[in-house]
């Protein structure tokens, strides 16, 4: 149904960290609707993969192309498109859940105060938005990081270890979240451990050391 | 992309004086720095008045160009260790622009302010009120030239742990030119004399690193985010 040209492509990609071979010829494709979910044990490059699948990490072989260009030539418009949660909430520990939202999706795109408000309120943490990042547990800054990935209004969501640090409720507001995401027409690259429980179509791919 | 490039730069720019807002301590420390070393050599050294008018734009500058090195060691370091240097990087906004903004916001807080400050230290030195025009040029010249080459010096350390002695080796033999130039403008000012050259000199410096400086700093904080 959807060409290779369509979404993201990663082909035979090498890292090496050090004389570490990290990533030992992965590709991967991922089209519009689809969830990839990338698994393995620790130190496999689950998180390399995805640095090189935002383009922060240029691989050594092998290249990364989004809707049939490489990466490296369309770098501001593919990353408009996309929106990226490291494992560390990226958050400013002295500007609060809001402000930290306003500087970093007004870099993206235009959103008003009540957009960003509409987006904490929807990953539950609509109570922080004018309390200092510093001040918040970890669960509730990986929910204000999950408020910012939704606040980009990108179509391809990177997501390393989103359910890190949230109780019951805040895997399955994720995993609602996710869902609707894909549902909708987007696609999402999600590093996570345990399996998820989601309705869309997954596919899964094991990283091996 | 529905951001253009000047609210990019104005965004990071209003992040960066919010922050520093909010950490007034960070702001004050190389400014109370600055006051303290030249107000230290005309108490340590009991010169006559005019040898320390001799020596003022040596002193004042030197001061300067310390204190002003304080306050480069976080210049990317604080995002990086947070993460939020990967955020803006993949900002679709391009990594030089960032750097571009981060560096202008980091002279308004700390180059701006010793401008500002610097005539309470010429007064402590005996510089002439009718070198004060000069002297202010001068040092908001040199300060802005320092930040650029700054940038640079900051990109390429902000990996490592203790970053900020290399930062200033790396950062102080380019800062020698800046040195020459400023303290013979503000001496040639406390003369009488007219400083235009080297002010002049000043000003190419100045734009000769804000044209080159962002995209070298660029390379190098690609390489670290890698």
């Amino acid at each position: 149904m959807n060409t290779a040209a369509d979404g993201l492509r990663v082909e035979k990609v090498h890292v090496w960290r050090g004389d570490r071979h990290v990533l030992k010829g992965v590709s991967l494709e991922l089209a519009p609707r689809e969830l990839l979910h990338i698994c393995g044990p620790n130190g496999t490059g689950k998180t390399t993969l995805l640095r090189v699948a935002c383009g922060l990490l240029r691989p050594e072989q092998g290249a990364v192309s989004w809707h049939g260009q490489a990466i490296t030539g369309i770098e501001p418009k593919y990353q408009a498109a996309l929106a990226y949660a490291s494992h560390e909430p990226a958050l400013k520990g002295d500007l609060t859940a809001l402000e930290n939202l306003y500087f970093a999706v007004g870099m993206k795109r235009r959103a008003t105060a009540q957009e960003l408000r509409m987006s904490l309120q929807r990953t539950g943490v609509a109570g922080c938005a004018d309390l200092p990042a510093r001040v918040l547990s970890a669960g509730q800054r990986r929910r204000v990081a999950m408020a910012r990935v939704l606040a980009m209004g990108a179509s391809l969501w990177l997501l390393d270890e989103p359910f890190t640090n949230l109780d019951a409720a805040g895997a399955d507001l994720v995993s609602g979240l996710l869902q609707e995401h894909v549902g909708g027409g987007g696609s999402a690259l999600v590093v996570a451990h345990h399996e998820l429980a989601l309705d869309c179509f997954v596919r899964r791919l094991e990283l091996t050391p | 992309m529905n951001v253009g490039l000047w609210r990019a730069m104005t965004l990071v720019v209003r992040r960066e004086l919010c922050l520093s807002f909010r950490r007034p301590d960070q702001l004050l420390q190389p400014l109370v720095f600055f006051l303290i070393v030249t107000t230290l050599f005309p108490l340590g050294l009991s010169l006559q008045l005019s040898a320390l008018r001799d020596m003022a734009p040596g002193v004042l500058w030197v001061a300067a160009l310390l204190s002003s090195l304080l306050s480069l060691d976080s210049l990317f370091k604080s995002d990086a260790d947070d993460g939020t240097l990967e955020q803006l990087a993949l900002s679709g906004q391009g990594l030089t622009v960032i750097v571009i903004a981060k560096t202008l916001a980091h002279w308004l807080v700390t180059g701006v302010a010793l401008v500002l400050v610097s005539p309470l230290v010429g007064t402590a030195l005996d510089i002439p009120g009718s070198a004060f025009g000069v002297m202010m040029g001068s040092l908001a010249l040199g300060t802005l030239t320092l930040s650029w080459l700054g940038a640079i010096g900051a990109a390429l350390t902000v990996g490592l742990r203790r970053g900020n002695v290399l930062l200033s080796l790396i950062v102080l033999p380019l800062a020698m030119p800046l040195l020459i130039f400023g303290a013979g403008a503000t001496d040639r000012a406390i003369s009488g004399v007219s400083a235009v050259g080297a002010l002049y000199f000043l000003a190419a410096l100045c734009v000769f690193t804000c044209t080159l400086a962002p995209f070298a700093a660029t390379v190098a904080l690609r390489i670290t985010l890698e």
